[in-house]
């Protein structure tokens, strides 16, 4: 049911392209996007040379470890600031006014310091993935540490947990649900830095080839590239998910 | 007074008050306050909404402190929070991310007693409060009853000096309260811990206490305190005894004049 609209959308295009209704060189037809991009995934020995040959794999290898590093990190830093600002109000007044301050700066807007300062390695990438998935993750981790229910506070107190005790054993679990909507979200916000960094300064990964393929007007890849990103997004999410789902079954 | 110095006051509530500052309004929520609770002893504090019993309760607990006055545990001045006054509270306020069983074995563990240590006692609690088959469950699987069943059980496993039960079964539909009033007897018929329970239901408060403390409206203050000599066990068929009626009689009477008291100062 759900792939119905797509289906039609997709039958449509093909039609219109037939027709001769689209302008070919700047709207590929679904069918040969089909074709570049199984050559792109399997190779052609005639096109060997290509970057556009049997070169998928890699580069989705490329951009989903820059990504997996870049939010790793992301999630090492903001979990526990973030559980930190909802939990002390000490803690909040020190770190939270400067996070508030650079939050509002796009990581697009990085782009120019994280290459002078990192130059075109992937070290550029991952610090506009990390930077970029923080936000979200510190929001939301400090979000569910202040919502923690203040009656179980009292409880854990009252049955003899030190301070230390209850960040650990109530504070963060009670906040790891509204965590979990920061890894979405920051998970989001990874891909988006990954393509950016690519697209800009780092020479790999699907980022580089889209922006490359309509360089040399390679449409049809950029539309398989394209398709592949968002493919990729929506994996990521689902796999935060059903994590989620196995970590939270107490609730129902 | 000598006969008195023999046996001391596990808890003594000395000209307590306690006042609440609310956007520049105060609030008065108890005033004088003079209690003495002995160990063994279960205690009711019964109280129309809003006279500041839960305030006293917490202030026990060690959640709160006074303004003036003196709350002490053991001769001690109650300063936080600590496992020797267990608190069950009118929610459950369970740790809906654990199961059963470590909801229960959280306050030793968190003692940093071992498993040897607590874990035959908490088994031995969780059959006595009818929970077995549960161990594994979440809380969120549970219903009003069971919750506050582990509630219960959670405090007992880390053997407490007093109990301070905030109006445990307030939330609970009427046969549920019953099953609970009769299972909280059973459990202090067992080993005689002391009690203390907040209440607005006089019946639930003459049921189970042997002392019942009726507070005035706020600011709250103790109105009379009335000795219960039924004899125990009880059940909830005590009730509908003809002595039971008439301590609920007087009781009645007593805030019905209180209300009319109140009434009549709020004219003025």
């Amino acid at each position: 049911m759900s792939l119905l609209l797509p289906l039609i959308l997709l039958g449509l295009w093909q039609q219109l392209a037939t027709a001769g209704w689209l302008p070919i060189g700047i709207i590929p037809e679904p069918l040969m996007v089909m074709r570049s991009w199984h050559k792109w995934i399997f190779g052609d020995p005639a096109l060997s040379l290509s970057p556009y040959s049997g070169t998928w794999v890699d580069n989705v290898l490329f951009s989903s470890k820059r990504v997996f590093q870049g939010f790793a990190i992301a999630v090492v830093i903001a979990v526990p600031t973030g559980v930190l600002i909802g939990w002390s109000r000490l803690f909040a007044r020190i770190v939270d006014p400067t996070i508030q301050l650079f939050r509002p700066i796009p990581i697009t807007a990085w782009v120019p310091f994280a290459v002078a300062i990192f130059g075109i390695y992937d070290a550029n990438a991952l610090f506009l993935i990390s930077l970029g998935a923080f936000y979200p993750i510190v929001v939301n981790a400090t979000q569910g540490a202040k919502d923690t229910n203040p009656l179980i506070l009292r409880a854990a107190s009252m049955m003899g947990a030190s301070r230390l005790a209850i960040l650990l054993h109530v504070v963060f679990p009670s906040a790891l649900p509204s965590v979990f909507t920061g890894l979405r979200l920051g998970m989001g916000v990874a891909w988006t830095a990954v393509i950016v960094a690519e697209m800009v300064s780092v020479k790999s990964g699907l980022g580089y080839v889209l922006w490359d393929a309509y360089y040399v007007n390679r449409m049809d890849i950029c539309v398989a590239t394209m398709v592949s990103i968002g493919a990729l997004g929506f994996l990521s999410d689902r796999m935060i998910v059903r994590l989620s789902d196995f970590m939270f079954r107490w609730r129902k | 007074m000598d006969y008195l110095s023999s046996k001391s006051p596990l808890i003594q509530i000395e000209g307590l008050s306690k006042r609440f500052d609310k956007r520049g309004l105060h609030i008065d929520a108890l005033a004088d306050i003079n209690i003495s609770i002995y160990s063994g002893e279960f205690v009711a504090i019964l109280g129309p909404s809003g006279c500041g019993k839960s305030t006293l309760l917490n202030v026990i607990a060690g959640f709160d402190t006074p303004n003036s006055g003196l709350a002490l545990f053991r001769g001690n001045p109650v300063s936080s929070p600590s496992p020797k006054r267990a608190v069950v509270f009118q929610e459950p306020a369970l740790f809906p991310w654990l199961t059963v069983i470590d909801n229960i074995i959280f306050g030793p563990r968190m003692q940093g007693k071992s498993s040897v240590e607590y874990m035959p006692r908490a088994e031995r609690i969780i059959q006595q409060v009818g929970l077995e088959k549960f161990a594994k469950h979440y809380p969120s699987e549970l219903s009003g009853g069971m919750l506050q069943r582990v509630g219960i059980a959670r405090v007992l496993v880390m053997d407490p000096e007093v109990l301070l039960m905030d109006e445990p079964f307030g939330a609970l539909d009427a046969q549920t309260r019953t099953v609970m009033q009769e299972l909280l007897l059973d459990v202090w018929e067992r080993d005689h811990q002391t009690i203390v329970f907040i209440t607005h239901d006089i019946e639930e408060a003459l049921l189970l206490a042997d002392t019942v403390h009726v507070m005035t409206a706020r600011p709250g203050q103790i109105k009379r305190t009335i000795k219960v000599s039924l004899p125990r066990p009880r059940s909830a068929e005590l009730t509908t005894t003809p002595i039971f009626n008439a301590l609920k009689l007087e009781i009645l009477r007593l805030i019905r004049e209180e209300a009319m008291q109140a009434a009549k100062d709020a004219v003025i």
